[in-house]
């Protein structure tokens, strides 16, 4: 079958790849229709996350059809057409007892702190994903959701990660009726977490970045005010400036380990690698959020030691909320706003492009060419 | 591990607002994980290919990936790697340093394999071509410079150890 391949920093091809197997009783075996490439990859791809092992296939964010499943997988039937969230969750484990299905016990040997991931660095389980023909879905019965009949693919694919992902980044900010809500980062996942934060209450919504077209994107869907960092002397000044003083009620960082716009936090980070990434959108939102405030994390970090200002965490009484979204606690729901068009996810993918193609979509999204939001993958049999 | 019981304990519990958890709603409140590692675990995986384990996990997980197991001089680095624990350097930097060895050995397995490497096409410049064609080529002028300005250097320390 043809699969991404990763071959080190910044070289992915297309290759054949041995079709993958049923290696678990839960197991399933789908044929995927659509996979996108998330921001959360261009960390791998440019080497940033540890353990990202040359060979493997990415791709957390797809759907496809069910071909094969094991002895002990009862609610999925070959030929359902399923999401497939990108946690690999168990179901069973104190975690996910509580819903947090990102978190998952039973998912991924080589790390405690991440459950298992789809085509994620080895840290997350060391699972091939989905930017291939076909993909082995450990615990089918528990996450994968069979696509709601009436539901467009493109929107369902959205579901596995960036519309759960913004929604929760909203969620974890508690905000409340009124608030300003300032979200570093117009990617995909800030433009959702910025959507979202309406459905929430917010009374006013800031987007940064600095990226024009994404700007103008972020404006007109979320709808909100958005602004490019690169034209202001201090960011913190200019949030502190624009909320009289006191600082947003809540900021959320979507940006994760590859930010710009912090000299020293991309030579440490993003250059020489001493520090997981770049921190620079959690120094701004640590910094820019009001006293007493609540600061949601959904950007992508690597581990351990981060330059982060913890001081002013301490003396500002900042609550920091982050997690990896978990997808299926928050399905039901969120298939209901797309199906009641609360949330339009499908406007965000502008990119369709052939799987064959994977080296070109990969340098697209990452260079911001051609105005690119979200690009899907669409493999031979699925097009 | 058992649920203590600690009602002795004068006031114990009596200010216990259920409501007050910074992890709401997050968390839909079970207390299983004070049950300690106790739930029925589900099947599992035979684990007939080496797969590295966080010694901060009594086991290996029910299910887990079997993408790229390690090997050559890369995988001796990982197992090293996996002696130390999440929180600590010696875990971290082994990996991504057998991450940057381990693109090394794969252009070598490439060409073990008679396969050259399309590094023009891996990095996707067909597309950097077609949408930022002035940033390509000043990255390949940037590059020819360096590569000019190496090759200078070391033919001129050759032709000194020659004199
Ligand atoms: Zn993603
Ligand atoms: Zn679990």
């Amino acid at each position: 079958m043809l699969a991404m391949n990763y071959r080190g920093p910044q070289r992915v091809r297309i290759d054949q790849k041995p079709y993958p197997e049923i290696k678990h009783p839960q197991d399933a075996i789908v044929r995927v229709t659509r996979s996108c490439i998330c921001g959360s990859d261009l960390h791998l791809y440019n080497g940033n996350v540890p353990d990202t092992r040359v060979g493997m296939t990415f791709g957390h964010e797809f759907t496809g059809i069910v071909e094969e499943i094991g002895p002990e997988v009862q609610k999925l039937k070959v030929g359902d057409h399923v999401l497939v969230p990108f946690n690999i969750a168990c179901g069973k484990c104190a975690f996910c007892q509580q819903g947090l299905y990102g978190n998952c016990h039973e998912s991924n040997t080589q790390a405690s702190a991440v459950g298992g991931i789809f085509g994620y660095s080895h840290t997350a389980g060391g699972y091939d994903g989905g930017q291939a023909e076909y993909v082995r879905v450990p615990y089918a019965d528990v996450s994968p959701t069979v696509i709601p009949p009436g539901m467009d693919p493109d929107d369902a694919v959205m579901l596995t990660d960036v519309v759960p992902t913004g929604y929760q980044a909203a969620e974890m900010a508690g905000i409340q009726p009124g608030d300003t809500v300032v979200v570093f980062g117009a990617g995909p996942v800030g433009i959702m977490a910025a959507r979202c934060a309406w459905l929430f209450g917010a009374g006013r919504v800031i987007v940064l970045d600095h990226v024009e077209y994404r700007l103008e994107f972020v404006r007109d869907y979320a709808p909100c005010e958005a602004y490019n960092f690169k034209e202001m002397d201090d960011p913190v000044v200019f949030i502190k400036k624009t909320t009289d003083w006191m600082g947003a009620d809540v900021c959320i960082d979507a940006v994760g380990a590859e930010a710009a716009g912090s000299p020293l936090q991309t030579i440490t980070g993003r250059k020489l690698l001493i520090q997981a990434g770049s921190a620079t959108a959690l120094h701004w939102a640590i910094n820019s959020v009001k006293k007493g405030g609540i600061v949601s994390v959904v950007g992508v970090y690597g581990p351990t030691d981060n330059l982060v200002p913890i001081g002013n965490v301490v003396n500002k009484g900042i609550t920091i909320r982050a997690n990896q979204a978990s997808v299926k606690r928050l399905l039901p729901r969120l298939i209901e706003h797309v199906q009641n068009g609360v949330i339009n996810p499908k406007a965000l993918i502008t990119h369709r492009v052939p799987l064959e193609e994977v080296a070109d979509a990969y340098r697209i999204f990452s260079d911001k060419l051609d105005n690119c939001i979200k690009p899907v993958l669409i493999p031979p049999s699925a097009r | 591990m058992e649920n203590k019981d600690y009602s002795h304990i004068p006031g114990w519990g009596i200010d216990i607002d259920p409501k007050n958890n910074p992890t709401y709603p997050i968390k839909h409140r079970t207390d299983a994980e004070h049950k300690g590692y106790s739930w029925e675990r589900p099947p599992q995986q035979p684990v007939d290919i080496e797969v590295l384990r966080s010694i901060e996990r009594p086991n290996v997980s029910a299910v887990f990936g079997t993408s790229v197991p390690p090997s050559g001089l890369s995988g001796q680095i990982r197992r090293y790697a996996f002696r130390s624990s999440e929180s600590e350097y010696g875990h971290w930097l082994p990996l991504i340093l057998a991450d940057r060895i381990g693109a090394v050995e794969g252009v070598i397995d490439d060409l073990k394999k008679g396969h050259i490497p399309n590094i023009f096409a891996e990095r996707g410049w067909k597309a950097q071509w077609q949408h930022n064609r002035k940033g390509l080529v000043q990255k390949i002028l940037i590059g020819a410079v360096i590569t000019t300005a190496v090759v200078a250097l070391l033919s001129r320390k050759n032709d000194s150890q020659e004199d």
